[in-house]
């Protein structure tokens, strides 16, 4: 594996060796078109460490990947632009560096991202060692043999049968986990410090998804490095993730360890979503959708976005929006006014 | 890539050929196999969501399309051109009153002037009236060709694409076999072949020469659309080939060929305006814009006025559908947004 | 890839059958009896007129005389003119002068064509997006024989700088209809290849690249760009054929001896064997130009191989 050059800085700012690895603050992200504004992400804040494996949940147009796209810098602008808040990454904030520098020294480096369906996500005309091995020669300025060696490594070390014969094979020649699996290998090709992971088995079969999700772990663990995954499968969190955030609206509805948000939901949206599906464990009698539809992101529904859909709902939940709250318990914090009640109920 | 895709003589995995591109067709002479387009990688390829309401969603892309288009500059530029267009073709005394066929030969070749404002030919006709009287042929031929060209393709490019197999193998091979013969060639010796030619007799051969595109094209919308889920469910419901066809796939189809036609028009106006240049098309006594540039070569430079006139018309005409297909390309493609 | 190069092949043979018969039947469907309008006023004797359809074959059932001239055309022979000139020769003589001016129009276009249209598809939105969408779309509107007259007015007499007519002057004769020839297809091509690169700009895996850390440079000129010239490729190859097919109406106004205009005096002094032959040569030329265009998609997009 390549040699990670060491820095004290990144575009000329120094890190902070006591920050955390990732630290996301009030970010907001709005889409200008046409037919309006959409607010696509508003407010969110986490923070990542070494090793640990943060889940991002919610449906689509939750914002979750338009925030992971904002991390990277990688956001369509126009029409998104990011409104307020920072990215930083061990201190330096990543929102503010110039772009050569973000591309030449970050993405790839210290923050990679592994998208959701491969076969769109590769390009299909170069073969998948030529990809892998790209970040190689461009980044680590290897030789074509020496980046294709790395890539057959690389490919190896994902579980990638007969990588030497597969090295010079198209994406589209690939099965589903395969294509994933390269696609992993060439995310961490760099050592990045960061895995950013946007639905990375959404598109598979549930057993491959299984072994998908056991190959991120293992390498997190090889390599200590943060991993970000961002999901709207429950049963996918609940294995590999240390930490929760669950987004409704673009706003973090609650946020906590796994076990805890698991155990102890503090928010009607999140208690909605482990009723509404099926668990072996839990002999219920009827499955309980969340009523009512995702909403409209040009009109986000006033106060708790949540309100039309709650059954917990009161006059005061179409008001002010909902401040995030602790709510003890090594972090917990709940969006919602009256999760207590929520958490009483369960 | 299934039979299905090779079926054509492009070869390549059919895709929605690309209207915006087709109208390079125009005036393509000889690289006839464009005077009506070839199959090209799509930007259309109306991606609607797969649900069984097919009125209700084919209801709100027309009325999301409408709105788009209503904001549009080009749709109101090309659309105010084209209205004034028709009226022009259809009541041409509302835009002059002098009759382009009082011709004196006393009057030959005079030089614009207030009271020949196009000046007059060789004949001693009024330049400007007979401009005027040649938007009529044009705007006939090109709406009529379009009709029936797009009713031949809607047909069989739907049988060809739904049912496939043989029929498919056959119409393909008859669409290759127009395609393969240059456009203009093909139009000259179809053309000789009738002693008179009218409207009605260019318009037939322009017919024959021009459904092949239009047809490739409902047929790869048709072979898309068919790959949906919605048509498997629709006949899970029971419901017969002919129903599946026309409720479900063709309104889906539709908007590219919507698109296209639009463009056609402007193609056959050049088209016909070619061939008459050629002195294969419309004959005297017609008033085709073709024909008067045909008449005015041999004095481009002592009376350009004789080419420009009708040369600005043709061009205006043909602009102002080409750039109606645009705009309505832009309103109905979602992808393009 | 073989088998799909050689079922495609194998597809046109009946095309070619099926147009070149198309053809025949059209032209000699053409009414008058060419022996005696070639004859004119003078005024033939019977023998003569014996011998000569006899040996045109005119006598012969339509299919039959399909069925000599196919024969003759897989050898090589693409039929005698009335005056008993192989069409060949003719094709020998003209051809020249049709190859000149497809290259010079094809050089037009590919240079022209394709840079402007990855300017303005890297620039979208902007003023030269916005130029080139409007330039193109006027040129393509106005008709290629307006364009040629307006040409020959203002660059060639107006201004001098391009001989209008004949080929007299070398490759300058070429210039002027070359440029007028292209003009279509480059504003065809310019379109074309900046939507082309405006839909794969959109595309996931330029999004991935540039995760990757790469710069916009190679994100656009290597990745976005390689697939994006796809179609363009096929697109030209189909092109050339078609250039190569003959431009009658640019041979015609500006008076260029080339197999276009061959064949529309073919038809207008009924030479119907003439007519025919060109017309054969030039479906062929347009056949295997589609050919190629095949073969380079396979070579260009792993996509398809398979087959």
């Amino acid at each position: 594996m390549a040699t990670k050059q060491s820095q004290d800085t990144l575009g000329g700012k120094s890190y902070d060796p006591t920050a955390p690895l990732l630290a996301v603050d009030d970010l907001s992200v709005e889409f200008r078109i046409e037919d309006g504004i959409v607010k696509a992400v508003n407010s969110l804040s986490y923070t990542l460490d070494r090793h640990e494996t943060l889940a991002i949940l919610g449906e689509s147009g939750s914002g979750k990947s338009v925030s992971a796209q904002a991390v990277m810098g990688i956001l369509d602008t126009p029409p998104g632009f990011v409104t307020s808040g920072s990215v930083e990454f061990q201190g330096v904030d990543l929102l503010q560096l110039p772009e050569d520098v973000m591309a030449k020294d970050v993405r790839g480096q210290k923050v990679a991202m592994v998208f959701q369906d491969a076969l769109t996500a590769l390009n299909p005309v170069f073969t998948v060692g030529w990809q892998i091995g790209e970040m190689l020669r461009k980044h680590r300025g290897m030789s074509k043999k020496e980046a294709k060696e790395q890539a057959i490594e690389l490919m190896e070390r994902v579980k990638i049968p007969d990588a030497r014969d597969r090295v010079n094979a198209y994406p589209h020649e690939f099965s589903g986990g395969m294509r994933q699996r390269a696609m992993i290998a060439m995310a961490i090709s760099l050592d990045p410090d960061v895995l950013i992971a946007d639905e990375p088995t959404t598109a598979l079969d549930v057993t491959v998804q299984a072994q998908i999700m056991e190959l991120l772990h293992d390498l997190q663990s090889e390599t200590g490095m943060g991993l970000i995954l961002i999901t709207h499968d429950l049963g996918v969190v609940a294995e590999v993730c240390d930490r929760i955030v669950v987004m409704y609206a673009g706003r973090i509805a609650e946020e906590g360890s796994v076990d805890e948000v698991y155990h102890h939901p503090a928010h009607p949206y999140t208690l909605g979503l482990m009723d509404s599906i099926p668990r072996p464990d839990v002999h219920t009698g009827r499955l309980n959708p969340i009523q009512g539809a995702p909403p409209d992101l040009l009109a986000i529904p006033s106060g708790c976005a949540f309100h039309p859909r709650c059954p917990y709902v009161r006059p005061e939940c179409s008001g002010e929006i909902p401040p995030l709250v602790d709510i003890g318990r090594g972090g917990h914090e709940s969006a919602c006014l009256f999760w207590e009640e929520v958490q009483r109920d369960r | 890539m299934s039979d299905e895709e090779l079926n054509t003589s492009t070869g390549r995995p059919e895709q929605t050929p690309d209207p915006a591109t087709i109208e390079g067709a125009v005036g393509r002479e000889d690289r006839s196999q464009f005077a009506m387009g070839t199959a090209v990688p799509s930007e259309i390829g109306v991606d609607i969501e797969q649900t069984a309401e097919v009125n209700a969603r084919t209801a709100s892309l027309w009325s999301d399309a409408w709105r788009q288009l209503r904001r549009r500059p080009i749709f109101m530029i090309s659309a105010t051109l084209i209205i004034i267009l028709i009226v022009m073709a259809i009541a041409p005394r509302l835009f002059t009153s002098i009759d382009p066929r009082a011709c004196s030969l006393t009057d030959s070749l005079l030089a614009p002037s207030s009271e020949h404002w196009f000046g007059t030919d060789l004949q001693g006709c009024d330049y400007y009236s007979r401009t005027i009287h040649g938007t009529r042929v044009s705007i006939a031929i090109g709406l009529t060709v379009t009709f029936f060209a797009t009713g031949i393709a809607l047909v069989g490019g739907s049988v060809a694409g739904y049912y496939g197999g043989w029929t498919d193998t056959i119409i393909a091979r008859l669409t290759d076999i127009m395609f393969v013969i240059p456009f203009i060639l093909g139009g000259i010796v179809i053309l000789s072949l009738f002693p008179t030619r009218g409207v009605p007799q260019v318009s037939l051969v322009l017919i024959i020469l021009g459904w092949a595109t239009m047809l490739r094209l409902v047929r790869s919308s048709v072979l898309s659309a068919k790959s949906h889920d919605y048509v498997d469910a629709a006949r899970a419901m029971g419901a017969t080939n002919r129903r599946i066809i026309t409720k479900h796939i063709l309104p889906n189809a539709l908007a590219p060929v919507i698109v296209y036609a639009t463009i056609t028009v402007g193609v056959v106006i050049s088209a016909e305006a070619a061939l008459s240049f050629l002195g294969v098309g419309l004959q005297l006594p017609a008033i085709s814009w073709g024909l008067m540039i045909s008449n005015a070569q041999a004095r481009i430079l002592t009376a350009p006025y004789l080419l420009l006139f009708p040369g600005l018309f043709l061009s205006v005409t043909v602009f102002s559908f080409i750039l109606m297909g645009d705009a309505l390309r832009d309103a109905l493609d979602p992808k393009l947004r | 890839m073989g088998r799909y190069v050689i079922r495609r092949s194998l597809q046109f043979i009946p095309v070619f059958f099926g147009a070149t018969i198309l053809i025949f039947a059209l032209v000699f469907a053409i009414p008058g009896d060419p022996i005696r309008a070639l004859a004119g006023e003078k005024h033939i004797s019977q023998t003569v007129l014996d011998t000569l359809n006899e040996r045109y074959h005119l006598d012969e059932p339509l299919w039959k005389q399909y069925t000599i001239y196919i024969t003759g055309v897989f050898q090589g022979d693409f039929g005698v003119d009335f005056r008993g000139r192989p069409v060949t020769d003719l094709l020998k003589q003209r051809l020249p002068v049709t190859i000149r001016l497809a290259l010079l129009a094809f050089f037009f276009e590919v240079v022209f064509g394709v840079g402007a249209g990855i300017l303005a598809g890297v620039k979208k939105g902007k003023f030269f997006d916005n130029f080139v969408l409007i330039s193109t779309l006027i040129v393509i509107a106005i008709p290629i024989f307006v364009l040629a007259f307006l040409a020959q007015i203002i660059f060639g007499v107006k201004l001098g700088w391009f001989p209008v007519s004949g080929i007299r002057d070398g490759w300058m004769s070429y210039m002027l209809p070359a440029i007028v020839l292209g003009s279509l297809s480059l504003a065809y091509i310019a379109r074309l290849m900046r939507a082309s690169l405006v839909e794969n700009l959109r595309a996931d895996y330029v999004r991935t690249a540039t995760s990757k850390g790469l710069s916009r440079r190679r994100v656009v000129g290597i990745h976005a760009l390689r697939n994006s010239l796809i179609p363009i490729v096929t697109f030209l190859a189909i092109d050339l054929g078609a250039l190569m097919g003959g431009a009658i109406i640019t041979e015609t106004i500006f008076n260029l001896p080339g197999i276009g205009r061959a064949v529309f005096e073919g038809v207008q002094k009924q030479e119907g064997t003439v007519v025919v032959g060109i017309a054969t040569f030039m479906i062929i030329v347009y056949m295997f130009a589609n050919l190629i265009a095949d073969i380079l998609y396979g070579v260009l997009d792993p996509r398809i191989r398979l087959e």
